[in-house]
């Protein structure tokens, strides 16, 4: 009998693990040589050309105003805060990108398989514009072509004398505390606890008895009902400030900047594009025998297509729209072009201007950006698990 | 006797054909489509006219100078003075030939790949891979066999575009396979790294890593050791691209069937033969469109070299605008970049998707 | 191993670089003439300083400084490439070593001097920020802009100035900030914001790019001073020199009355003993710069002296029209003084 076993024995260089070994130790080498070499770099450059290093500047006072901060904001404050600004408006912008985009790119998409002739191509015709146009020029255009062509705030177009768009922006009414306010909150708990504690009874009715019931009709009641009560009976929880012309600009209420409509509305034009391209082919990867067992269940068309396909179609629609979110995030980016004071307008552009800490300065810019695209992956991960299938 | 009572006759069915039929069935068949179809209508008219009217029927199309054009309606005045501008730069005008020729040759050199009878498609592939880019540098910078020298940053428009996107790509693509087949390693060390260099640059906005190749790489350098300010931008890009390009190659590894990496071990291929002569031909065969798709989206992006200083198209119009002769043409600049960009963006996406058809081979279930 | 063997290729590459130091003073006058060019950062485009024309040739006063610069160096006012950059790239482009001199209507601070490895080499243009308003708003002085929005230009002193300003006064005021002076410039036009904040000069130049500059007034304040100058990188003091000196010799030059014109002439039979020595004729004052002899030669004939750079791009022949105010000699009631060549 032969011994079969074991590869014919070499010399230790062709041996897989050795090889294995040498290779990782290697390409860790490399790439910490490599790493080390480029910080060493900086730092003699850094060092010889006398440019301050470190972080310590983030502790100085700014000295310049911001055009729009959702913190208190003085010019006095230090460069942590207007990082934290930079932050804030980062998100804000992704967040109603996100939030926009995927209302009408869902729209879209739903839209692109309609029967009806004409909508499914106007769906068409506006998917095929708007994600074939770079971003940018989108944004460009948004702002400079349509935002700054509105006439100023002495002209500016009114409605019902509360809302008033200018190239100034929008400007609407602004909520602020009245006596009421207490017990509305109050009132909202209260009604948030006890829609929660209704479905969760609904659910397990219908579990038990297969009863239905109107979840969402009497929840909406709910909602409705209990606060409007503490507000008859407690007084009003806010009082609105209108907002009026004085001086040069309007005074009171809030007021959304024409940079941040322009930038929000242009990358939610631009992703709900893709988003449509992603939805459609989504519930297109659904059998078409699902929505026949569901239509000889008894289902009609809306909870058929509530119930069996969206569910199933959202697996395959949830990781490409995850990239897509994270496409938005980092495209408001672009939000510098029209001066939107963002993290790369804001903190690697002003604060980087003002201090002249480069390696600093696009450190923490790009740590950041890392920081929110590993949190949405994390989210949209999250939520994808949940709606995996359970094979059993 | 009963006299015999006929029903009265059933209505004649619904016609399925004609003019009248297709409206019913395609956008009056209930009563929400019908509300549909009016809302449509209402946009389409709220949109389409106006839109014509500003950019055909009003608008001034001959001419030499801003005082020609009609207010209501576009000014293509300024494209046409300014045309060479936008797709050239400031590359000299009487060198232009040049850049039409580096074209001209890219598409005749190009084309026996698309001829589906050419037999020696991948001899000839990689030997037009490896001569041409020469062959379109020497031709575009010069400074050789009698050409002039144009330095890079003469050249700019559409031009530089294309140049961006395609150089990018195909910088990225080898760079991207290592990435993927290191993301699929078996070796830990080699694994983290691929990741998060892939993860790194993926989380990251390309303005951010243009600014820093453009502006901060000399700090990282040897002091007094510098490159052209295009080829940097290059790296930047080609850096990032290949963590995208990474992920489409690895999708397609993915979608191999174990038993092909099998039947490799089975025959004695060792880790690099088995994956260059089984695996990934078969896996860059399937990702060729979501190369495309990476392709597009590059060349969107190529728009963004304006934050170093580059004259590409985009930054060419703003540029051409702010000139006094032409100011407030910006409008007429955008909607031809939007053009422009339109018009090859939408081309290749047709282009993948007939790719997509023709090599659906059946590796997918 | 293959791939071993390339990895090995890259780190001795590596090392290869590393080992190649860094250098002293002196390293930027060596690169510069090792690439035969000097490379110069300016603006974005902002007439009468640096602006492309339509060839793309780059004109203005702190372009005609690098000129100067070149010439000086090389005896050729040609040999210079531009770098158009915005406010916020500027000093990280000097810093890392992407451009050689920084001339971009940089305001002097003592911050820039000390903390960001980077010196000024003197003062092209003394300036003060302003204000450009529509005559529409019928504002007399920046007193009144109470609540006003203010466009400003990204990364720049303007940006603190204004802030100053207006806490100083008890103001309230909402900045617009974008990275290039034309989109403000267009900001301003569409009534996005009521006023632009820059720096005089600078608001004229601006002013002259609007569709009707007429509608528009710059507002009678200074609200800071803004001394621009040329800029390099910090310890190589002999560049900083030869940047220092090749612009006052332009000033000298005015001052002695050498012209592009006469120079020549003057080099050969001028028999004052100043503009004998500033043009050469007598003593070495160029070698100890690492200059050639002829160096203020070769500046005042390729690029005419101070005067005559700002008159041919700001003067009375231009769409500017900017007097010489305090940018005239110190001998004649301004304050251009630059030290004697000897």
């Amino acid at each position: 009998m032969q011994n079969h076993t074991g590869a014919p024995k070499g010399s230790w260089l062709t041996d897989p693990r050795i090889r294995a070994w040498v290779f990782q130790v290697v390409t860790v080498v490399v790439v910490i040589g490599l790493g080390w070499y480029l910080f060493h770099n900086m730092q003699v450059n850094q060092q010889h050309r006398g440019i301050t290093s470190g972080f310590g500047f983030l502790n100085n006072s700014a000295g310049f105003g911001i055009a729009q901060h959702l913190i208190d904001y003085t010019e006095a404050d230090t460069y942590w805060r207007v990082l934290v600004i930079g932050i804030l408006n980062t998100l804000l912008v992704s967040v109603l990108g996100i939030i926009l985009a995927t209302v009408l790119g869902f729209t879209l998409g739903v839209a692109r398989l309609s029967k009806n002739w004409l909508i499914n191509k106007v769906a068409t015709v506006y998917i095929e514009t708007f994600r074939n146009i770079p971003p940018l020029l989108q944004i460009l255009f948004w702002y400079f072509a349509i935002f700054l062509s509105l006439p100023g705030p002495r002209q500016a177009h009114g409605m019902l004398d509360m809302f008033f768009v200018s190239s100034r922006g929008l400007n609407m009414p602004a909520a602020l505390l009245a006596p009421g306010f207490g017990p509305f909150v109050v009132a909202v708990v209260v009604a948030i606890v006890a829609t929660v504690l209704m479905a969760r009874w609904a659910t397990k009715r219908f579990e038990q008895t297969g009863q239905p019931f109107h979840k969402f009709w009497t929840g909406l009641a709910i909602m409705i009902v209990v606060p409007a009560l503490a507000a008859l009976l407690f007084g009003a929880p806010v009082h609105w400030e209108i907002p009026a012309i004085r001086g040069f600009n309007f005074v009171g209420g809030w007021v959304l900047i024409p940079e941040l409509l322009a930038v929000v509305l242009s990358l939610s034009v631009y992703t709900a594009a893709f988003i449509a391209e992603i939805v459609r082919s989504g519930i297109g990867s659904v059998s078409h025998g699902q929505t026949e067992a569901a239509h000889s269940l008894g289902l009609r068309n809306g909870p058929t297509l509530r119930k069996v396909i969206i569910p199933q179609a959202m697996r395959v629609i949830v990781p490409p729209l995850t990239s897509q979110y994270l496409n938005l995030m980092k495209n408001s980016s672009l939000a510098a072009a029209v001066g939107y004071p963002e993290m790369v307008s804001l903190f690697s552009g002003t604060v980087l201007n003002q201090t002249g800490q480069a390696p600093e300065v696009m450190a923490i810019t790009m740590t950041v950006y890392l920081a929110i695209s590993v949190s949405i992956s994390l989210l949209m991960n999250a939520y994808n698990k949940r709606i995996a299938l359970i094979e059993r | 006797m009963t006299t015999h009572q006929f029903k009265p006759d059933l209505p004649p069915p619904v016609a399925t054909v004609g003019v009248y039929a297709w409206l019913r069935a395609n956008l009056f068949s209930s009563v929400p489509n019908t509300l549909l179809t009016l809302v449509a209508l209402y946009l389409i008219w709220l949109i389409v006219p106006p839109l014509l009217s500003w950019a055909i029927f009003q608008a001034t199309w001959l001419g030499d100078s801003r005082e020609q054009c009609t207010p209501s309606g576009a000014c293509w005045l300024f494209i046409e003075q300014r045309f060479g501008q936008f797709m050239y730069g400031y590359y000299p005008p009487e060198l232009r030939w040049r850049v039409d020729l580096t074209v001209l040759l890219a598409v005749v050199g190009a084309a026996p790949l698309f001829v589906a009878r050419f037999t020696h498609k991948l001899r000839y592939g990689i030997a037009f891979l490896v001569l041409y880019p020469i062959l379109a540098y020497c031709l575009l910078s010069g400074g050789m066999l009698g050409l002039e020298h144009v330095p890079t940053t003469q050249w700019g428009g559409l031009m530089l575009n294309l140049i961006l996107a395609t150089v990018g790509i195909a910088g990225a693509l080898p760079l991207g396979i290592l990435l993927a087949l290191g993301r699929r390693s078996k070796l830990p060390a080699v694994r983290v790294v691929c990741v998060t260099f892939i993860e790194f640059w993926r989380g990251v906005p390309l303005i951010t890593v243009l600014f820093m190749a453009s502006v901060m790489l000399p700090l990282f350098l040897p002091e007094g050791m510098s490159f052209d300010k295009m080829l940097r931008a290059l790296i930047g890009i080609i850096l990032f691209e290949s963590a995208y390009v990474a992920e489409v190659v690895r999708g397609g590894m993915q979608a191999i069937p174990k038993g092909q990496y099998e039947a490799a071990a089975a025959m004695a291929l060792g880790y690099w033969r088995s994956m260059f002569l089984v695996v990934l031909p078969q896996a860059l065969k399937l990702v060729i469109p979501g190369l495309v798709n990476t392709f597009i989206a590059l060349f969107k992006d190529t728009s963004l070299v304006y934050i170093v200083g580059l004259f590409e198209l985009l930054n060419s119009v703003k540029q051409a605008s702010a000139d006094p002769k032409w100011l407030g043409m910006a409008t007429e600049g955008y909607v031809f970049a939007a053009l422009v960009f339109w018009i090859f963006c939408f081309g290749m996406s047709r282009y993948s998707m007939h790719l997509e058809r023709k090599l659906d081979t059946g590796h997918k279930r | 191993m293959k791939m071993l063997k390339s990895t090995l290729a890259v780190l001795t590459t590596a090392a290869v670089f590393g080992a190649s130091g860094f250098a002293q003073a002196g390293a930027t006058l060596d690169a510069v003439n090792k690439k035969g060019f000097v490379q110069c950062g300016v603006s974005d485009g902002l007439p009468g300083f640096s602006v492309p024309d339509a060839s793309g040739k780059i004109v203005g006063i702190d372009a005609d400084v690098c000129r100067a610069v070149a010439a000086a160096v090389f005896g050729d006012a040609s040999k210079v490439k531009f770098s158009q950059l915005n406010a916020k790239e500027r000093f990280t482009a000097l810093q890392s070593g992407e451009i050689d001199v920084l001339s971009r209507n940089t305001t002097w601070t003592s911050s820039r001097d000390a903390g960001m490895g980077l010196i000024f080499a003197g003062v092209t243009y003394y300036d003060g920020q302003g204000f450009l308003a529509s005559k529409k708003l019928g504002v007399k002085s920046a007193k009144e802009l109470d609540g006003a929005t203010i466009c400003i230009q990204a990364g720049t002193t303007t940006e603190l100035n204004v802030s100053d300003y207006f806490r100083a006064n008890g103001l309230k005021y909402t900045p617009i900030t974008f990275e290039t002076s034309d989109e403000s410039a267009k900001s301003l036009e569409s009534g996005r914001c009521d006023v632009l904040t820059s720096d005089k000069s600078q608001l004229f130049a601006q002013r002259s790019k609007l569709a009707n500059p007429g509608d528009y007034e710059v507002l009678p304040e200074t609200i800071s001073k803004e001394p621009l100058g040329p800029v390099v990188r910090k310890g190589d003091d002999e560049w900083l020199n030869i940047v220092k000196w090749s612009l006052f010799a332009m000033l000298d030059a005015e001052e002695a009355g050498v012209t592009s014109k006469n120079v020549e002439d003057m080099a050969k039979n001028s028999t004052n003993p100043d503009v004998r020595r500033m043009l050469g004729t007598d003593g070495e004052f160029g070698k100890d710069l690492q200059l050639r002899k002829d160096w203020i030669v070769q500046i005042v004939k390729q690029v005419g002296n101070y005067g005559e750079m700002f008159e041919r791009n700001l003067g009375a022949g231009t769409t500017l029209k900017i007097t010489r105010g305090q940018n005239a000699l110190w001998n004649q009631g301004g304050l251009q003084y630059a030290p004697p060549v000897r």
